[in-house]
C-alpha cells in the first residue's frame, strides 16, 4: 500500500548530520556502499565500473559547497553528505503505481520492495532531493534502507547496531536516533545546535536533520599568520656558539 | 528532465488516440454521419492503434515490463496508477460503442451511451496523464494549473486534426464543415492555453534554492564547488537533462508554427473548399510534427530541485 500510514509512526528513525564536523572524506559512502552491496537491497550496481564511463547506484553522495558571506566576501567551505531523509510525507511513496515503495509504520524507514517494482522511476522525479537510484541491471529502484539489516540484527553487538555511515565515520559527524522522541539524545542534539531540514517548502517533512557549521570566532581570524617558507631567521636566538659563529663566517 | 522517447510518443500518441474517441463520439451524438461500417472500424482502428501503441510505448521504458498489470493497485495515491485503471476502464465504454458502429451500424440507443462515456473516460484518461506530472512539486514547470489544460486541449486538437481527414476521405460534408470549425477553434484555443502555460513557467519565482537546498541561507550565498563524483551518475541523466535557452526558444517557435498556425492556415484553405482533402492530410501531418516538438519541450525544459545539489543555483 503506498498511502502513507494513516497515523504517522511514533518513532522516527533518521540521521543528524553536522556540516560543522564533516571533513568530506567521503567514508560514509564507501562504506554505505560496501555494506549495502551485500545488503537488504543489495546489489549496489556498478556499470562499467573499469570503462569510460563508470557509474552505479550509491544511497549516499557528498557534495562540496562554498558559502560567501555577501557583506564581508568572506567564505567557507562545507562538506555537504546527502542520503535519504524518510520524509513523514514521502511523495516518493504515494506517487508509486505498484505498491512497492513503502513506509514503515514502526519506525518510519522508506523502503522499496524491489520483487514487485516496475522501474517506473515516478519516485525518483518525485523525490526533490535525488534520494532515489535506478539500477540499470535489475531494472528496478534502490534506496537508502538506513541499513534496517544491520540497526536491528541481534548477531552484532549493541553499539554495532548503527546505520554504516554511521559507524564509520572517523570525525563523528553523523548521528543516528529516535527523531520522533524530543527526549532521545539526537532529538536534543537538534534542539542544542539548532538543526534544520532541507528544502522544507517542499512539503516532505523529512525526518533527517542538518546542524550548522559553528560561527567561526573572532580570536581564529586575528592569530598571527603561519610562517612560510619564505620567512627569514634574522633574530639568532637560541642558536648555539659554534652556529652563530658560522653564521657570522658565511654573512660576513 | 530527459525527454525519453517512449514517454513523449505515449503521451502524444494516446492523447490523440483518445481525442478522436471524443470526435468519434461527438459525430455520432450530433448524428452528423451514418455509421457506416468502413468508416467506423477504420476510424476505431485508428483511435485504439494510437492509444493502444502509446500505452505499450509506455511499458517499454520500465525496468520490468512484464510486472506492468502492478501499476493498477495504487490508484488511491497514484496519478500513474490512476491513469492506468482509466485507460483499462476506457476500453469497455468505447469497445462497446465500436461494436454498435462497425458491427450493427447503430450509434443511436443505449450506443450512444456508450459513447458518452467513452468520450468522458477517454478525457479521464488524458487528466490522469497531466497529473501524473502535474503533481510533481520537485519540478516547478509541470506542477502548474495549467499543465492538464494543455494535456486536454493538445488532446482533443489532435484527435480533431484525425478526424477531420477522416471524414473528408469519406466526403461526410456536414461532420467536415463541423469538424473544420472545431480544428480551427481548437487550434486558437490551445495554443493561446500553451502560451499562457509558457508564460507562467517563464515568469515563475524559484520554489527552491541552493540555499534552501542546502539549508545554507542563513550564511550567505551557496554555490557547488566539487560534485560527489568525476562522472555522472542516474540523478545526472534522469533529472540534469538542459537544453540552452536559445534552443528552447527557437523550438518554440517551430511547435507555434508547425503545431498550431500551418494548420490554421491550410485548414482555413480547405474550409474554403481549395482542395479541401490534401490541405486537412497536411493539417493533420503538421500538426503532428508541432505536438511531437510541444512534448520534447516540455521534458526538456523541465528543471527538477535534485540539479540543486549539482550546481544549479535556484529551481
Amino acid at each position: 500500500m503506498t498511502s502513507l500510514p494513516a497515523s504517522p509512526a511514533a518513532r522516527k528513525l533518521g540521521l543528524v548530520i553536522d556540516l560543522d564536523i564533516c571533513v568530506g572524506c567521503h567514508a560514509c559512502a564507501v562504506n554505505c556502499k560496501e555494506w549495502n552491496t551485500s545488503g537488504h537491497m543489495a546489489p549496489l550496481t556498478d556499470i562499467e565500473p573499469y570503462g569510460d564511463r563508470p557509474r552505479g547506484v550509491w544511497f549516499n553522495r557528498i557534495h562540496t559547497f562554498e558559502v560567501s558571506d555577501a557583506a564581508t566576501g568572506a567564505g567557507r567551505t562545507v562538506h555537504f553528505p546527502k542520503s535519504c531523509l524518510h520524509c513523514d510525507d514521502a511523495p516518493c511513496v504515494t506517487v508509486c503505481p505498484t505498491g512497492a515503495s513503502y513506509k514503515r509504520t514502526e519506525d518510519g524507514i522508506v523502503l522499496v520492495n524491489t520483487d514487485i517494482c516496475i522501474g517506473c522511476k515516478l519516485c525518483s522525479w518525485a523525490c526533490p532531493y535525488g534520494a532515489r537510484e535506478y539500477d540499470e541491471d535489475e531494472g528496478v529502484m534502490k534506496k537508502c534502507t538506513l541499513c534496517i539489516d544491520k540497526i536491528y540484527n541481534e548477531n552484532l553487538p549493541a553499539h554495532s547496531r548503527v546505520p554504516a555511515c554511521v559507524a564509520t565515520c572517523p570525525a563523528g559527524a553523523r548521528h543516528f536516533g529516535d527523531l520522533g522522541d524530543p527526549a532521545s539524545d539526537i532529538s536534543r542534539l537538534v534542539e542544542a545546535r539548532d538543526g534544520f531540514s532541507l528544502m522544507p517548502e517542499q512539503g516532505c517533512a523529512p525526518v533527517n536533520r542538518y546542524l550548522p557549521p559553528r560561527p567561526r570566532g573572532e580570536a581564529g581570524r586575528s592569530a598571527e599568520a603561519p610562517r612560510m617558507l619564505t620567512h627569514t631567521d634574522t633574530s639568532g636566538d637560541g642558536a648555539g656558539l659554534l652556529a652563530r659563529w658560522v653564521d657570522k663566517l658565511i654573512t660576513g | 528532465m530527459h525527454p525519453a522517447r517512449s514517454v513523449i510518443f505515449f503521451t502524444t500518441a494516446s492523447g490523440a488516440g483518445y481525442g478522436l474517441l471524443v470526435w468519434l463520439a461527438v459525430v455520432a451524438i450530433r448524428d452528423m454521419l451514418p455509421a457506416e461500417p468502413a468508416f467506423g472500424a477504420t476510424a476505431f482502428a485508428l483511435a485504439f492503434a494510437l492509444i493502444v501503441s502509446g500505452l505499450l510505448s509506455s511499458t517499454f521504458h520500465l525496468g520490468h515490463p512484464e510486472r506492468a498489470w502492478r501499476a493498477l493497485s495504487q490508484w488511491r495515491s497514484s496519478w500513474l496508477s490512476r491513469e492506468g485503471v482509466a485507460a483499462i476502464v476506457t476500453f469497455a465504454p468505447a469497445g462497446l460503442f465500436a461494436l454498435g458502429w462497425v458491427v450493427f451500424g447503430e450509434t443511436g440507443g443505449l450506443w450512444r451511451i456508450s459513447a458518452v462515456i467513452a468520450a468522458l473516460s477517454a478525457m479521464i484518461t488524458v487528466y490522469c496523464t497531466a497529473m501524473i506530472y502535474g503533481s510533481l512539486r520537485p519540478v516547478p514547470a509541470w506542477r502548474t494549473m495549467w499543465t492538464a489544460p494543455v494535456y486536454l486541449m493538445l488532446s482533443v486538437l489532435t484527435g480533431a486534426l484525425i478526424a477531420n481527414v477522416l471524414v473528408h476521405l469519406w466526403r461526410y460534408r456536414e461532420a467536415a464543415s463541423a469538424l473544420n470549425a472545431g480544428v480551427l477553434v481548437l487550434l486558437v484555443v490551445g495554443l493561446a492555453v500553451k502560451l499562457v502555460y509558457w508564460r507562467a513557467i517563464d515568469g515563475a519565482a524559484p520554489t527552491s534554492t541552493a540555499e534552501t537546498a542546502t539549508g545554507l541561507g542563513r550564511f550567505g550565498i551557496v554555490r557547488l564547488i566539487d560534485a560527489p563524483h568525476t562522472e555522472t551518475n542516474y540523478l545526472m541523466q534522469e533529472m540534469g537533462f538542459a537544453i540552452a535557452r536559445r534552443h528552447a526558444r527557437k523550438l518554440r517557435l517551430i511547435a507555434i508554427g508547425a503545431g498550431f498556425v500551418f494548420p490554421f492556415a491550410v485548414t482555413v484553405l480547405a474550409a474554403y473548399g481549395v482542395a479541401p482533402t490534401l490541405f486537412v492530410v497536411l493539417a493533420a501531418a503538421s500538426g503532428a510534427v508541432g505536438i511531437v516538438i510541444e512534448r520534447w519541450l516540455f521534458f526538456a525544459e523541465a528543471r527538477h530541485t535534485v540539479t540543486l545539489y549539482y550546481g544549479q543555483t535556484a529551481i
